[in-house]
């Protein structure tokens, strides 16, 4: 095929924008490797933080990110595919209940972040945490109803519900009919067929799907705010009703609060570069685990 | 039961499927009216029309596969021994189980040769698994595949060829040993040489199970069946052996469509 010439200002613009964006993720990436990097040190990742949060490590955030996201998995992702199967798998075309629940779901996933911040701190913590205070203790002192890891937790749960739901009901239809025609036709009942045949051949996509909305979850800080994540804690949480430190809020912390912003510089970005890593090995996950289901599919 | 004593008078055979005034709605559509005709133990019925006319549809009553389809409704009554499948007492899964379905496109599980052939008795239950390999050989030799795949079993089933794959689906089906079994065009995506093959095993297995089979392909019914029932606009027109039906048509629509005036 020859090219006119406005093939060749199509391809000029289109190949300049991939330039665009290679440049800013280039210039972005190298900014932080750059400034980043030279703080990694051993110390720095297994340390708590000095008072002056300078100096010293990020260990306790370290710990209290991967712990509260592995609290926000646990409580979010179930609930999110279990959803996804009955929109799928269970509910009827024309059924109500199913049209309310996907509204509720994209709207829930236009809502912007601080907004859960808000949400949790509200239900969780004042209604839910409240509530259980009121009802176990007679102290005034707050058990329940105060910031915490669990709270922060399953507010980004509910943050992420959206994501795990939509891709996972995404995965299921990728599934053709005709495997669940083949499986009802051999005397399986639904739940069989779900089970046996939906799932398996669904579980890359999901697992894809749920790794994407775990990392989202791991780097979000606004809605962790007024949930849990502390300023300066230098030790770990051990408790659910302990608060914990966050990498994204120690970014946060580090810029605003630090009683020395320039000094506080380098470590900013040695935090934001192990944020970085753990986000972006997630990812890394996510897309081996497709390019593997999706082989295993072919063969 | 005019048209049963003209059929079983040629066939001394009992009767394995009634169905009475069986009406099929698909949303708005009335796609089956009035449907009554019985189906013959250990027989071959053939269901020719053209497409569009409702075959696959009343097809799908019969095992009760409709009622996955939500805008789908059946009417009437579908006796199986005598009993009526649409009964509330009856649980269409176990209606399922005796009353097997090869669907138009072949459709293995992405999974191995023998685990495609076992699903049914898994799921079912069975925990045996020399009564499993038994059954999933016998199953591949009824449907004429064993020697084709004896020594590549764990091999994942969509990796054989077309007509492979429908035997395959006909030998999974055969797996759960139904009393009837449902084809809706069977070899309609198959070249003439899988096409041959299909209807060889038709013919054999009749011996064991009664078969019901959609086909556009009027030369197939002809060759294969041995009563035929002509489904017009969700209408049946006529229904008789095959020989009878295919030599003088008692309906001018079935001549019609049978000489090729449309189709």
């Amino acid at each position: 095929m020859r090219h006119t010439s406005k093939d060749w200002l199509l391809a000029g613009l289109t190949g300049l924008s991939l330039l665009v964006i290679l440049t800013l993720l280039a210039v972005l990436l190298g900014q932080i490797v750059w400034h980043g990097a030279p703080v990694i040190s051993a110390e720095f990742l297994s340390q708590s933080p000095g008072a002056d949060m300078i100096s010293g490590g990020i260990w306790p955030a370290i710990y209290g990110t991967v712990f509260m996201t592995l609290l926000m998995t646990i409580a979010g992702v179930p609930v999110g595919i279990a959803t996804a199967i009955y929109l799928s798998e269970y509910a009827s075309a024309r059924s109500r209940i199913a049209k309310v629940v996907r509204i509720a779901v994209n709207n829930l996933a236009g809502v912007p972040s601080i907004v859960f911040g808000l949400f949790g701190l509200g239900f969780f913590i004042i209604f839910v945490g409240g509530s259980i205070d009121a009802l176990l203790y007679d102290d005034s002192t707050p058990v329940w109803g105060k910031p915490s890891i669990l709270w922060a937790s399953l507010t980004l749960a509910v943050l992420t519900l959206p994501v795990v739901i939509v891709t996972t009901e995404e995965a299921l239809r990728t599934v053709p009919q005709e495997f669940r025609d083949a499986s009802l036709a051999l005397g399986a009942t639904r739940f069989q067929t779900v089970y046996k045949i939906v799932l398996p051949n669904a579980k890359g996509g999901i697992l894809t799907g749920v790794i994407l909305a775990v990392s989202r979850g791991a780097g979000e800080v606004a809605p962790i705010i007024f949930c849990g994540a502390a300023n300066f804690l230098p030790y770990l949480p051990t408790d659910l009703r302990d608060m914990f430190m966050h990498l994204g809020y120690h970014v946060y912390a580090l810029a605003t609060q630090s009683p020395n912003v320039d000094a506080a510089r380098p470590t900013l970005f040695g935090t934001v570069l192990v944020l970085l890593v753990l986000t972006f090995s997630l990812n890394l996950l996510a897309v081996i685990i497709r390019a593997r289901s999706r082989a295993a599919l072919r063969s | 039961m005019t048209k049963l004593k003209d059929a079983a008078a040629e066939v001394p055979n009992d009767v394995k499927m009634e169905t009475r005034e069986v009406n099929v709605y698909y949303g708005d559509n009335h796609a089956i009216r009035n449907v009554d005709f019985d189906i013959i133990d250990r027989s071959v019925t053939a269901l020719i029309g053209p497409s569009g006319c409702g075959k696959s549809t009343y097809l799908r009553a019969l095992n009760r596969m409709n009622d996955t389809i939500d805008i789908c409704r059946v009417e009437g009554r579908i006796l199986l021994d005598g009993e009526n499948i649409y009964d509330r007492s009856v649980d269409p899964v176990e209606v399922r189980r005796r009353v097997g379905m090869v669907f138009q496109k072949s459709n293995p599980f992405p999974k191995s040769i023998f685990d495609n052939v076992a699903f049914g008795l898994r799921i079912g239950g069975e925990k045996d698994k020399d009564l499993i390999a038994q059954r999933v050989e016998e199953s591949l030799k009824g449907a004429a595949l064993w020697e084709e795949v004896k020594d590549t079993l764990h091999k994942r089933g969509t990796f054989l060829s077309g007509g492979q794959q429908q035997r395959l689906c006909i030998a999974r089906a055969l797996a759960m040993k139904p009393e009837i079994l449902l084809l809706d065009e069977p070899s309609s995506a198959l070249d003439p040489k899988a096409t041959a093959h299909i209807e060889e095993l038709i013919s054999e297995l009749k011996q064991d199970v009664t078969i019901i089979m959609v086909t556009h392909n009027i030369a197939q019914a002809a060759r294969i069946s041995d009563f035929t029932t002509f489904i017009y606009l969700g209408e049946m027109v006529e229904y008789g052996t095959t020989e009878k039906m295919f030599t003088v048509p008692k309906d001018k629509r079935t001549e019609e469509y049978l000489t090729g005036k449309f189709g």
